[in-house]
């Protein structure tokens, strides 16, 4: 008998043992981050890096199998003792010695998440971990010439990527409300001094916001980057639709945090039968929020419309796509995305 | 004999307010749990996994009289811990708030010959929405026994005494056979309703990896001390469900509970029912381990009104609760552990006897159903 087949016996007698639970709820107890077990990182530090940003450095679990610049990872964080999930862009280089990953966090208003990791989060703390994903990565070729145009927070993916390759001419547009509102300015600065970047502030307190035309005379020669945007929607829109107008659109590449909502429907009674739950929708919140919010067990992924992680039958009833603002009605085997659907009337989700 | 409705000086309106004042209660709770709770369940869990791996990886050497003991002694608690504090309340989605999918009603499954799932309707869905109607609370006697003067008495309610003594002993089978409701579902015709048939088999399954679990594999990885520890697995289970027996008892059957018709929840308001629940429960008082070992269903009252509260804040919200039962002059049925036993107990032995005089008058809806007490 090979050595696996004997593992698999063994590990179907150890089932045995401990059902109704499984082995791994026994081992879970000693070794969460141990390799087979549902991927978790622990918390090990937390650097603030401006008055309302901070980055954590996490420890992940042996099943974790590594990112690229530019990748993000979900991560689900216990706020009040609940289980949230959101998605961070990582920002540590991909060949980081001690096996951990930082990934970096501005606080926003009303933001559960971001403000318990940036103000709470303690060293030692376990959370859930998927492994990383996303397409806002650089090109097998290194690129002769990029340009970044950031804001925020959105510089975070960039970093990544600053921290990974050494490009031979990049340039970084960045907006911040203030100088000290810009998160890794240090090493942002000394990467200027050493003329491995050229940076170009932006202060939208005193400049205002960024005129994306402005373009022509921050970098003339724009329209020849590899360029990768990253920020609030209004910039991503406009840069867009500049990028577009000038026939280079493919050397555009956007990264999202929030999915842009462009319709809000009517909402209406949700059922979700196979918990057995009935509650009230508006048209512009997400079903996956709203079964969440009812304590249904949604699954999840990017909660933006992209990795299909929250499919989940439509049973009866219709839900309108939030961001097309399309209506999907029920048939057999419909499935929505519920992170970006919401009520079109009364419908019922098989959850 | 008189019938007294201990509730017939309450007016509609009444009922209406106190109904919200219970809902100002649950809602104060609600809008204060947290992280302690979900550390509270974290910890519990924790304990019994470790307690019982512990107490089976002492009774490997039960022949040894001292393991034996300790390590039956250990099983028990962990088994009661598993089906009180833990399974009963994370099944009744006490903890699905956390959206931890490893802590929540709908994935959870426990030590216990019922799967989860059949329990959870039986018991969240009949006894906890119908709590003591005649003929749809199958809790209210298990189906088995006289638990109310207006029942009809037959015979075989004489040897109520000892089918009581049975079911607390195989307890978790008791509960298995009624949520697959097998005293209605075994003629003939309903036998063969295949939704039925994969019940059963569910049920089946599931006394078959329990009692593998249980009686064969710990056994035999005990080697030379199988026998023994087969007799401390039996041990466990029936100290277990003993204890469980009993405390369901207390929760619904000594005396001074109120059991109601089948007619008079017909168009029940919330107010009336959670004046349902309040004269249909009754609680156990103890010190902090005590209501821990029940799960605290020691606080009976306080987990109908509220099935979905998290069970470690049962104890303030009695306090609460009690208030209420003061203010508008209800009786608060409690009382220590044994003494509720052996009220409950009375109950089935004096009702294995026929009564003297059953009720003849038909109270109007919405009046409730009044249980007889000796005056």
């Amino acid at each position: 008998m090979t050595s696996t087949a004997l593992r698999g016996r063994a590990w179907k007698l150890l089932e045995m043992v401990t059902t109704p639970l499984l082995p791994s709820d026994y081992l879970d107890l000693v070794s969460p981050l141990r390799a087979g077990a549902d991927l978790r990182g622990r918390i090990e530090a937390v650097h603030p890096e401006t008055g309302d940003a901070a980055t954590i450095v996490i420890r992940p679990g042996r099943g974790w199998r590594g990112h690229t610049a530019g990748q993000y990872v979900r991560i689900g964080v216990d706020v009040d003792g609940v289980r949230l999930w959101r998605a961070y862009s990582i920002t540590s280089p991909t060949n980081r010695q001690d096996g951990r990953f930082t990934i970096t966090v501005k606080a926003i208003p009303g933001g559960k998440v971001s403000t318990h990791l940036v103000r709470r989060a303690k060293p030692g703390t376990l959370i859930q971990l998927d492994q990383p994903t996303g397409d806002f990565v650089l090109p097998q070729a290194k690129p002769a010439k990029v340009l970044h145009l950031t804001a925020g927070s959105g510089i975070t993916p960039v970093m990544g990527m600053l921290r990974d390759v050494e490009f031979d001419d990049v340039v970084m547009v960045h907006c911040a409300p203030q100088p000290q509102d810009v998160i890794f300015r240090n090493e942002l600065h000394d990467l200027v001094a050493d003329q491995k970047l050229r940076l170009t502030e932006v202060h939208t307190d005193t400049d205002g916001m960024l005129d994306i035309a402005r373009l022509d005379e921050l970098v003339p020669d724009w329209a020849e980057r590899e360029t990768w945007a990253c920020g609030p929607a209004g910039l991503l829109d406009a840069a867009e639709e500049h990028w577009s107008e000038h026939g280079v659109r493919e050397r555009l590449h956007t990264e999202r945090f929030r999915p842009s909502i462009v319709v809000a429907g009517d909402g209406g009674e949700v059922t979700f039968s196979a918990t057995g739950k009935t509650v009230d929708a508006d048209g512009a919140t997400p079903l996956l929020d709203i079964g969440e919010e009812a304590g249904v067990l949604m699954p999840s992924g990017c909660r933006m419309g992209i990795c299909f992680g929250c499919v989940t039958p439509l049973k009866t009833g219709a839900v309108r796509d939030l961001r097309t603002g399309e209506i999907t009605e029920a048939e057999p085997g419909v499935l929505i995305q519920t992170c970006v659907s919401a009520a079109a009337g009364p419908c019922d989700i098989e959850r | 004999m008189t019938a007294i409705d201990p509730t017939a000086h309450l007016t509609a309106e009444q009922i209406e307010e106190l109904g919200r004042e219970l809902d100002a209660i649950r809602d104060e709770v609600i809008a204060d749990r947290g992280e302690k709770d979900a550390a509270y369940i974290r910890k519990v869990i924790s304990a019994q996994r470790k307690l019982e791996l512990a107490s089976r990886g002492v009774l490997l050497f039960s022949s040894f009289p001292p393991a034996w003991l300790l390590g039956t002694a250990g099983l028990s608690v962990a088994k009661i811990m598993d089906n009180m504090e833990i399974g009963h309340n994370i099944l009744h989605g006490q903890w699905d708030w956390m959206r931890d999918p490893k802590i929540h009603s709908t994935t959870w499954e426990w030590d216990h010959v019922s799967p989860a799932d059949q329990w959870k309707h039986s018991h969240n869905e009949l006894h906890h929405t119908y709590t003591n109607v005649i003929g749809k609370d199958n809790d209210l006697g298990y189906g088995i026994m006289r638990v109310d003067e207006d029942q009809k008495w037959h015979p075989l309610h004489l040897g109520q005494p000892l089918w009581n003594f049975l079911n607390a002993c195989f307890f978790e089978y008791g509960i298995a056979a009624y949520d697959l409701e097998l005293g209605k579902n075994l003629d003939k015709r309903r036998r063969k309703n295949p939704e039925f048939r994969a019940r059963a088999k569910a049920v089946g399954r599931k006394i078959r990896k329990q009692v593998l679990k249980d009686y064969v594999i710990h056994p035999l990885l005990s080697g030379p001390s199988f026998l023994p520890t087969l007799a401390a697995t039996f041990t466990a289970n029936l100290v277990r469900n003993v204890w469980s027996h009993s405390v369901i008892m207390c929760g619904h059957f000594p005396e001074g509970v109120q059991v109601f018709e089948r007619r008079s929840i017909k168009g029940e308001t919330r107010g009336q029912w959670y004046l349902r629940q309040m004269m249909g429960s009754a609680n156990i008082s103890g010190s902090k381990a005590m209501h821990f070992m029940t799960g605290n269903l020691s606080h009976q009252i306080e987990h109908h009104l509220f099935p979905d509260l998290p069970s470690n804040r049962y104890a303030e919200v009695a306090v609460k609760v009690r208030a209420l039962f003061e203010k508008y002059q209800l009786d608060y049925v409690t009382g220590p552990l044994p003494k509720q036993v052996a009220s409950a107990w009375h109950k089935v032995f004096r009702l294995s006897l026929p009564n003297r005089k059953p009720k003849v008058n038909t109270p109007e809806v919405p009046n409730r159903k009044q249980e007889l007490v000796a005056a």
